[in-house]
């Protein structure tokens, strides 16, 4: 898919994620949106993944490790035909496949039930594991959160693929820079994350802008060129926590809070700009 | 019971999963830096290329065992109970429990008889912890014999399952030959009429101990060894109940949340009968012995019979 579809598609995920967490009125929309392009990515042109058959062998696996950004997760899937769009509209509701953080065993494409922050690496890194064990050729994704690295369980999991030299490994750090209690650097930043990852191992790819489609592809081929070398691979990834809507952009207290009714009509109006946009463009 | 064979359930652990290597080539065992103490030493040694080392690091243990399983495979995780149940609880919990994926949480020197380590290692809340978790299979082998059915049980089963063994060396009370291990059925190890002492573990043999004590005095106790505490055996449990009218639980685990009051949770609901408790009575423990940290604790057979007359008085 070229980039300029790719944009389409993210757009498509952002009212996704938006339309989800509103009807939801609950849910994590700053983290989803910022994560939209690079997830978009993901599952649009980098996997090998087949929706009618989501549970593949040999399919390329994505661990959502900072499970709630959840609707963006579900926005790539259904538009990617794992499931129905019109079901993103039940998140969070009862008897819903689409839980509050991702649950492998209810939704069809989700690789790892996930949710407990600094969790879903260590799941990653066993699949990879287990894949260098029995010869499977997939290759493991696993998106955090840079808050979520304060979380020690995070290191103990890089240490170890660092050491078990899991070149088919890909982990991507999504730095925002904000989570709950306000910027990383006010809480207790993980910072410096680069250097971190390299220490313990990893081939560590920066990524100067994780919403600009042409920079996302151009990291992922890179991470791609470094499997073979015995090194896990990180991309720490700036994004923009909220990117898309205009009134969610870096702010913090979008974090985990659903917009209200007015707030959605924003949002979307804001969505529909940005793809008036591309027709202009095109 | 001296001249008995003791053997530890961790050793017939460590042993089982080597013969498991040369069945199966479908799994794997990590441990987090005991694999000598827990046994899997034994694995590692026979299929070094099959076992991994997660290092002191038990929450991502779990986890790399929860990725494992997520291929289909099945992967054994191994460390002190204190730190497979206690440490790594919440990952047990939310990557392995709530995805309901096939590991084998084999946890080691489980209750006060690990002994001089004292009480930071004994850890008497695993069952609590681990029965509290939906669709965790747990299992407490009582001897050799049954520790090593039980492991072959764990690899066979769909989904988590704990597997709670021991450091100290274990009478062995059940004939090889032919024992058979059911999930989820307990065993009447000795009939009786008037108190159904109802153990499991390291428990089962001084209840066998204490039941030939109390025969002397005239009183006939009927000896349960419920091996598996979830599921729990109430089958078994409510018929020996309603035959003899008196409880007495027995386990090397607080009282609280273990083998204890899951049978009182099942009477009372079902078939209310009076039960006494005898177990860890919500201490923490301390160093010293095993056998002797046992006797001060009032966990053999003597404790036992003491409870069985306070039932029955």
């Amino acid at each position: 898919m070229r980039d300029e579809e790719l944009i389409k598609v993210a757009n498509d995920v952002r009212k996704g994620i938006v339309a989800g967490v509103h009807a939801a009125k609950a849910g994590h929309p700053g983290g989803s949106l910022g994560a939209a392009d690079i997830i978009t990515y993901l599952y649009f042109e980098e996997m090998n993944i087949d929706p009618a058959d989501p549970r593949r062998a040999d399919r390329d696996r994505f661990v959502l490790s900072k499970g709630h950004c959840a609707p963006a997760l579900y926005a790539a899937l259904a538009h990617r035909g794992f499931f129905p769009v019109d079901d993103l509209l039940t998140l969070r509701h009862i008897g819903s496949h689409l839980q509050g953080h991702p649950n492998m065993n209810d939704t069809p494409g989700v690789d790892m039930s996930t949710g407990s922050l600094g969790q879903g690496i260590s799941a990653a890194t066993g699949m990879a594991l287990a894949a260098k064990h029995w010869g499977d050729s997939y290759r493991t994704f696993c998106l955090l959160g840079d808050g979520e690295i304060e979380e020690g369980q995070v290191w103990e999991a890089a240490m170890f693929a660092g050491n078990h030299h899991l070149d088919n490994l890909v982990l991507i750090v999504d730095h925002n820079g904000l989570q709950i209690d306000g910027t990383i650097e006010e809480v207790n930043s993980a910072m410096p994350i680069t250097n971190k990852f390299e220490a313990f191992g990893f081939e560590v790819i920066e990524l100067a802008d994780g919403n600009d489609m042409a920079q996302v592809r151009a990291a992922f081929d890179a991470a791609r060129a470094a499997a073979g070398t015995g090194k896990p691979v990180c991309i720490v990834a700036e994004t923009v926590k909220g990117k898309g809507v205009s009134f969610m952009e870096n702010q913090a207290g979008w974090h985990g809070k659903a917009p209200n009714d007015e707030q959605f009509a924003v949002a979307m109006s804001d969505l529909a700009s940005i793809e008036a946009g591309f027709s202009q463009e095109a | 019971m001296t001249d008995v064979k003791k053997i530890a359930t961790r050793v017939s652990y460590g042993e089982t999963l080597v013969e498991l290597g040369a069945e199966h080539d479908d799994f794997v065992v990590f441990d987090a830096d005991l694999a000598e103490a827990t046994q899997t030493g034994k694995f590692k040694a026979a299929y070094p290329d099959r076992f991994f080392d997660a290092g002191i690091a038990e929450g991502n243990m779990m986890g790399l065992a929860a990725g494992v399983a997520t291929t289909g495979r099945v992967a054994f995780a191994s460390s002190f109970a204190m730190f497979a149940a206690g440490r790594a609880f919440e990952q047990i919990r939310n990557s392995i429990g709530y995805p309901h994926l096939n590991v084998k949480i084999g946890a080691t020197h489980a209750g006060i008889s690990v002994g001089e380590d004292g009480a930071t290692h004994q850890c008497n809340e695993d069952i609590a912890l681990m029965r509290a978790v939906p669709g965790m299979t747990v299992v407490v082998p009582a001897d050799d014999v049954e520790a090593r059915a039980a492991t072959r049980c764990a690899y066979a089963t769909d989904g988590p399952f704990y597997l709670r063994l021991g450091r100290l060396a274990a009478p062995v009370i059940n004939d090889p030959d032919t024992y058979e291990f059911e999930l989820g059925r307990a065993i009447v190890m000795r009939e009786g009429t008037d108190v159904s002492i109802v153990a499991c573990g390291l428990m089962v043999s001084a209840a066998l101990e204490a039941a030939e004590a109390l025969a002397a005095e005239g009183i006939s106790a009927e000896v349960i060894n419920m091996h598996t505490i979830k599921p729990l055996d109430t089958e078994t449990l409510f018929a020996s109940a309603a035959k003899t009218g008196r409880v007495v639980t027995v386990e090397e685990h607080s009282v609280i949340g273990g083998l204890g009051e899951a049978v009182c949770a099942a009477l009372c609901e079902h078939a209310p009968v009076p039960v006494k408790r005898v177990g860890v009575q919500d201490v923490y423990g301390e160093s010293g012995p095993a056998l002797d940290l046992l006797d001060k604790y009032g966990l053999n057979a003597e404790g036992i019979a003491s409870a069985v007359r306070e039932v029955l008085a």
